[in-house]
Parts: structure tokens; sequence; C-alpha cells
């Protein structure tokens, strides 16, 4: 797809994106790569040697079993992403790249917590829970622990919240993204 | 057919076309050296793993196939970094075959066990850990094309002892199944285009050609380029040879020591072509103040080049031969059709730039004090021996060199007229690269001579592979420019930490050069004096059976000019001090 700029100059999608939003402060990338020995290693070893930052990460396999997918969070300061993404082309066992603007992603992330209670679940945390639908997967009489899956910002909020109980763990898993429906296909 | 897999690993590797290995065998890699004794390859038994590594890139170098070095697990591994490192730097094809601890093993700390897929990953294209011995010829297969094809490099297969000895099927196919690697090869032609646009209006354009030139054995292409252009050019430290030196268009070679022409010309430059060249440090000097005023095209394989260092105008993903051929194909369709490639302003200021050139290139040679006089008193000038040995050589005659001083000299002062006549560590910037190195391309090409430019520094660090090349009759002739230093860094020392010499200083007379190089079976020379360089290159040229080492005491104080300070604008350029004052009125 490509738009005119201001100039009347036909640009790249990219280039147009940039004009009008601010730059983001991280890039969302899908890499799929071949499910072969040591390839996660390779991945988070290219970014280590090119100094470019992880904000988080998140393997999981995909629907084909030759294939696996690595959702990263890149620290759009460390690195220009288009360095980032020919870099990792380079990588052999990597097959496809997709970058997705923060604005056009749907972003979810799933965060766990077990927090000390005292018999029960205090009720502003119960408030928390249900604001934001959140699930409490075990009590017992001194401990709760809790799930939520949300967008990355929400749990940040979660956690802030979280944070006036006493949290004994607390793990989140790094976020994932899929593009937005209006996004589709394009 | 049934056989082990160290048979299938031997059979693929004939099946390849390899002809030469060079290693040394040890507990892991042992069951594969059994049948080696049966295969026609030839293996050359080095004296020390770096010298295996290097020896492939030279003989990768010269040939333009792939090198290739086989060594045992865990120190024989480790010994071969250095090799894949440089090799990764200056893109050399080469395959490293590694053994490895039994799979079972693997983890447990086991007797010579290291981590190699790991350790070499950021010196690699590409590592294999061959797991299953059904794999073992698709594994081959893959790594010589990853090895081989797009930006070149090394890649490693490391082979454990129990693949090694396990009962396999061999089979071949010539299918490639790498979903995740499409080397770019053709141009898209909206990108020639607009190249050309950018070329017909180029008033001071520079040509500027890197290694990737002679890795696409793009020789021919940009001699045409050039021809239908009338474009000077600089070759790069990796692109030596890439087009004669003699020819007036050329400029010489760019960056810290480059000429002050080829410098100066690209600072003032409105268009740089870039030809396979990464706009490395030492050639863009502070980047901010590189070539300001130039548009760029930057035609590269690997697209991760693009914009890395400087945002091109006009990329070109590309083999540089296919480009390169591309826009003088677009030029003589021009030609064809009776419209010229630039307008009359264009030609005159084109015509301006080119005398422009041609003074300073007049003006500002490489000069040193006592060039051209070989009577005078003093110690050997270091350029001098280089000179004459540039003289005296034939156009085949293959350089190669070290790291330092020397190599500067070596690629300042050859006139190179062919590719792949010039064999150099760049990007790593490897001492001890020399002496194996030419032992390989001596294997390559060994109907050629090969001379290698060597620092006494450099020579101590891999001089047993002469041991090598005497027993295995490699007749190489090596030049020792034996300063008594570890002469760069003192250079750098005394211009830039006010003459306080720390560690630098090594001794001309230890050791005893000819006594150890007729130690290790060849024939050695010594020469003080500079009226005696070019006869003892004579004498060295007639020796065919021997490798033959020179022990030049040349001067220890001779610096290398011209020089860009590290970190300073190619604007601030340093040239010989018999020059300063004539770049003064220049300015
Ligand atoms: C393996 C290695 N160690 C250190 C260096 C740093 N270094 C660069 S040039 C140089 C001096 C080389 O001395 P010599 O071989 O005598 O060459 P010269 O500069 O005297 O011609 C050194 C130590 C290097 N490039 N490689
Ligand atoms: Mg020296």
């Amino acid at each position: 797809m490509s738009v005119m700029s201001a100039q009347g100059k036909q640009i790249r999608e990219e280039e147009a994106t940039e004009l009008i939003r601010p730059r983001p402060s991280h890039h969302l990338l899908a890499i799929k790569v071949e499910n072969k020995f040591g390839v996660l290693s390779r991945v988070a070893g290219l970014f280590a040697r090119r100094g470019f930052n992880i904000v988080s990460l998140a393997v999981a396999p995909t629907e084909d079993e030759r294939f696996s997918r690595i959702s990263i969070v890149v620290d759009a300061e460390s690195a220009p992403l288009e360095q980032v993404v020919s870099q990792l082309n380079k990588l052999i066992n990597v097959v496809e790249i997709k970058q997705l603007h923060p604005d056009d992603a749907i972003e979810a992330e799933l965060l766990l917590a077990t927090l000390k209670i005292d018999k029960a679940v205090p009720p502003p945390l119960k408030e928390a829970i249900i604001k934001y639908k959140a699930n409490i997967l075990e009590q017992s009489d001194s401990f709760v622990t809790v799930s939520c899956a949300a967008a990355p910002t929400k749990l940040d909020e979660l956690e802030n919240l979280l944070q006036s109980y006493s949290i004994v763990a607390l793990h989140r898993t790094g976020q994932i993204a899929l593009p937005k429906l209006e996004f589709l296909g394009k | 057919m049934e056989l082990t897999g160290a048979q299938s690993l031997i059979k693929s590797l004939e099946q390849v076309g390899v002809e030469v290995l060079f290693g040394l065998p040890g507990g892991a890699i042992l069951p594969v050296y059994d049948p080696l004794i049966e295969s026609s390859m030839r293996h050359i038994l080095v004296r020390h793993e770096q010298g295996a590594g290097h020896a492939a890139e030279g003989y990768a170098q010269v040939t333009g196939r792939p090198g290739v070095a086989m060594v045992t697990s865990g120190p024989g591994a480790t010994n071969i970094v250095t090799p894949l490192a440089d090799a990764f730097m200056d893109s050399v094809p080469l395959v490293v075959i590694s053994g490895q601890v039994a799979t079972s093993a693997i983890g447990t700390d086991a007797f010579q066990e290291v981590d190699f897929t790991g350790i070499t990953q950021g010196v690699t294209k590409h590592n294999w850990l061959v797991t299953d011995p059904d794999e073992i010829p698709r594994i081959i297969r893959e790594a010589f094309y990853v090895a081989t094809t797009g930006r070149p490099g090394p890649v490693v297969v490391d082979f454990p002892k129990d693949v090694a000895n396990a009962k396999t099927d061999w089979s071949w196919s010539d299918e490639i199944d790498l979903p995740g690697y499409h080397p770019p090869a053709k141009p898209d032609m909206a990108a020639v285009r607009k190249a050309l646009e950018l070329i017909s209006q180029a008033e001071r354009p520079v040509v500027y050609v890197g290694g990737g030139v002679i890795k696409a054995n793009a020789a021919a292409e940009l001699a045409e380029f050039i021809n239908m252009t009338d474009f000077p050019l600089v070759t790069t430290l990796m692109a030596r040879g890439a087009f004669p030196d003699a020819d007036p268009r050329h400029l010489g070679m760019p960056g810290m020591h480059g000429s002050y022409a080829a410098v100066t010309a690209i600072q003032k430059s409105d268009l740089l072509i870039s030809f396979g060249a990464r706009f490395d440090d030492r050639v863009t000097g502070k980047l901010s103040a590189f070539a300001p005023k130039a548009k760029v095209i930057h035609v590269d394989i690997d697209p991760a080049e693009i914009g890395k260092v400087r945002r091109p105008d006009v990329p070109v993903v590309a083999d540089c031969a296919l480009a390169i051929r591309a826009m003088t194909d677009e030029m003589k369709k021009m030609s064809a059709s009776k419209k010229s490639l630039f307008d009359a302003k264009t030609k005159k200021a084109q015509l301006a730039w080119r005398e422009q050139l041609a003074e300073w290139k007049a003006l500002f040679p490489f000069a040193y004090d006592g060039k051209g006089d070989a009577s005078h008193s003093g110690p050997i000038k270091p350029q001098q021996v280089v000179e004459e040995l540039s003289a005296a050589a034939d156009e085949d005659t293959i350089l190669v060199t070290g790291v330092g001083q020397h190599q500067m000299w070596a690629s300042q002062l050859w006139s190179f007229s062919k590719p792949r006549s010039w064999v150099s560590s760049g990007g790593l910037g490897t001492m001890g690269f020399a002496v194996p190195a030419a032992m390989g391309a001596k294997v390559g090409q060994p109907s050629k001579t090969v001379w290698a430019v060597d620092g006494d520094g450099c020579f101590q660090m891999t001089a047993q592979e002469l041991i090598t090349c005497s027993q295995e009759q490699i007749p190489v002739k090596i030049a020792i420019l034996n300063n008594a230093y570890l002469g760069m860094v003192r250079q750098w020392q005394q211009m830039f930490y006010e003459e306080r010499y720390s560690e630098v200083y090594l001794s001309a007379d230890l050791p005893d050069y000819v006594k150890w190089a007729e130690s290790m079976g060849c024939v050695g020379f010594r020469v003080d004096d500079p009226g005696e360089v070019s006869s003892v290159i004579e004498k060295a040229n007639s020796i065919h059976d021997k490798p033959v080492v020179v022990d030049f005491r040349t001067d220890s104080m001779e610096k290398v000019f011209p020089m860009v300070p590290a970190g300073a604008s190619n604007d601030d350029i340093l040239v010989h001090p018999s020059l300063r004052e004539r770049l003064a009125k220049e300015a």
C-alpha cells in the first residue's frame, strides 16, 4: 500500500506512518523460525551481539510443527528497526518476519501473581480482580493466586495495584500480538 | 549403500568437489581421519589449527572456491575460531569440520568438549551440529551452499564421534531445503534506472569498489562500466586487484592509509557509487564528515549492509556482477537509441573533475625519504622492498600479507593488475595471517608465484606453517619487513601517545630468521643494504623447489603515510612530511 505525502510524492506506507504518527517506544516483531536446534539462542545471540535491546520475548510452536513463532518486543531506542529486521533475516533459520506498529496491533500478555492474604481476599483486591477481568486460580487461608490476560499497559496498572498487597511471586509472560482486524491480510 | 558416518562425510565432501583439506587430527575426529586414507582428497597436515583456517581462507581467496579445514574437538576447535572470525569479517567461503564428543556426552563437560556451535554463532554465517548420520549428505550440501552463495562466509559442521561411527545409508540429491535462505541475485530494474539517473547527472563521481566485486567475479563488468563512463574509482583493501592500478582512472586505496587522491576524491564527490563495499570505519573516518556532499548508490548482495552505516539514495540489493551489467546494459540501450548518458554541461564538469584528480595524484604520491635512491646509506626503507618486489613480479604473482605497517605499504605500493592476486586480512586485522594464507594460496594456484610480505611480529605468530610448506612441497616466498617492532602500534604510540613506547619492541636479531627458516627446511636470506634488495629478490625468485624466507632489515622508525587519525575526518588527512608544505599551499 502506498500513499501520497504532503509534497505529493509517492511514498511507502511505513514511511507515511512515520510521518503521521509519533515514533513508537517499541517495535513488535513476529518471527517465524524453523524448529531447529539452538534457534532461540541464535535469535537472542544476534540481539546481544548487535546491541539491540529486547523488552520481552515469547516463543511457542505454530500450527505447522516445522516452525515456531518468536514474538519479540524491541526497544525502539536501541536500534533502527530496519537494521534489526535485516540482520534477523540473515539468520538461516529465520523464515519470515512480520512487523507490527503498536497502533495497528492487538497486544496481549499473561500475568500470574500469588499474594499473601489473611483468610479472605480483601474487598479492594476483589474489586480489582473484577475490574481487570482477572481470575482466581487457587486460594488457601494464607495465599491467593490470580491470573490476568490483558494488554501490557493494563497489566502494568494491575501490577501497580497489587504492589499494595504482599506479593509472594509475580510472573509475566512477555507480550504477543496480532494485527487488528482492520489490517488483517494487508 | 551402507557405510559409517565418517565414510558418509568423506564421500559427501568428495561429492561437493572438495580437493584439498587443511587439518590436524585428534580424538573426536579420529573416525573421520581413517577413511581419509582412501580418499582422493589431499589433506595437508598443519602444525596449528589456526594455520589450517587461514590456509583454507588463502585457498578460497585465490580460487573462488570454498576452503575446507578439519579439526578435532575442544582445543582443536577453539584454535580455529580466529580464522572463522577473519573469514566472517571478510566474507570468505570457509567450511570447518570439527570433531565433537559423542552426542550422549554432550553437556557433561566431557574430555575436550566445548560448545562449538555456541562459540561460533557470532562468527559464522551458519553452523550445524550433526545428530543423525542419515543427515550427513544433506548437511554437507547445505553447508557448502550457504558458505558460497549470497554474501559468502564461514560455516561450521560440528561432527560428534558417535555419529561418525554409526552405520548409515548414503544417497545424494541436489535439492536444498532452506526455507529461510534466499540469497538475492538479480537487481530490481527500477533501482538500476534510478541509479543511472544519478549517474547521468554526476559532476564529481567516484566509484567505490569493495571486496564484493572480487567475490562476485565482477572485474570484467567493472572494467566495462569504467570504460563506458570514464568515472574515476578507488579500490578498498579488500578489493585490491579488482581494477589495474596502472590505469590513470584508478586513484588507489581509500581509507586511513589510502592515497591522498582516493581519500580526497571521495570527500569532494557529488556521487559515490559503491559496488560491494560496506562503508567500514577504516574507510569513512569520522562518519558525519564522510563524503558530505555525495549522493550514494549502494550495490550490495547483503540487504543488511544497506543503510547500516550510511543511508543510500539508491539501494541496489544484488550480486555485483549482475547489478553492474544491468547498468551497462541500460547505458548500451541509451547509446543504441542515440541518447547520450551525459549532457554537455555534465561532461564538462566531469572533465574538470578528472583534471583535478590527476593533479592530486601527481602532487601527492606515496612518498618516502630516499625514494628511487637504492644507493643511500641508511637502513632499507620498507617501501623500497615492496616496490622492488612488485617490479620483479609477473602479473600473475599473488601477494599475501600480515597485519600492520607492512600490510599498508604492500597494499599502497604493489601494482595490481588482476583480481584474486591479493590476499589480506581486512576486517579482523589478524596478525599471523600471512604465512598460512600464503600456503593455502599456493596450494590453490600452484603454478603462480606466491609472495607474502610479512611483519616480524606477525611472522612469529604462525611461522611454523613453513614446516608444513617444506614437508608438503609448497614453495611460498616470505619477505619479512623486519623493523624490530610491532611497528603499527609503535607508530600510534609515536604519534598519539607522546612517543611513550609501551611493549612494542621485539628485536631485529632475536630470533635469527635465517637460521629459523633453514631449520624449517626453507632457504633463508638476510639483507641489510638497500643496494642488495633487488639482487636478493632475484635470487629468491629463482628458487622453485623450496620455501624462501628473506629477512629484510628495514628502518625501525618509518611511518605509514598518508594517515587519517582514528576518529578524525578524512579532510584532516596527514600526508608524508615531505609533502606537507605542498598540501598547505593547495589548501
Ligand atoms: C592477533 C593480533 N594481535 C594484536 C594485533 C594488534 N596489532 C596490529 S598491527 C600490530 C603490529 C604488527 O607487527 P608486525 O607484524 O611486526 O608488523 P609491522 O607493523 O611492524 O609492519 C599489532 C600488534 C592484531 N592486529 N592482531
Ligand atoms: Mg614489525
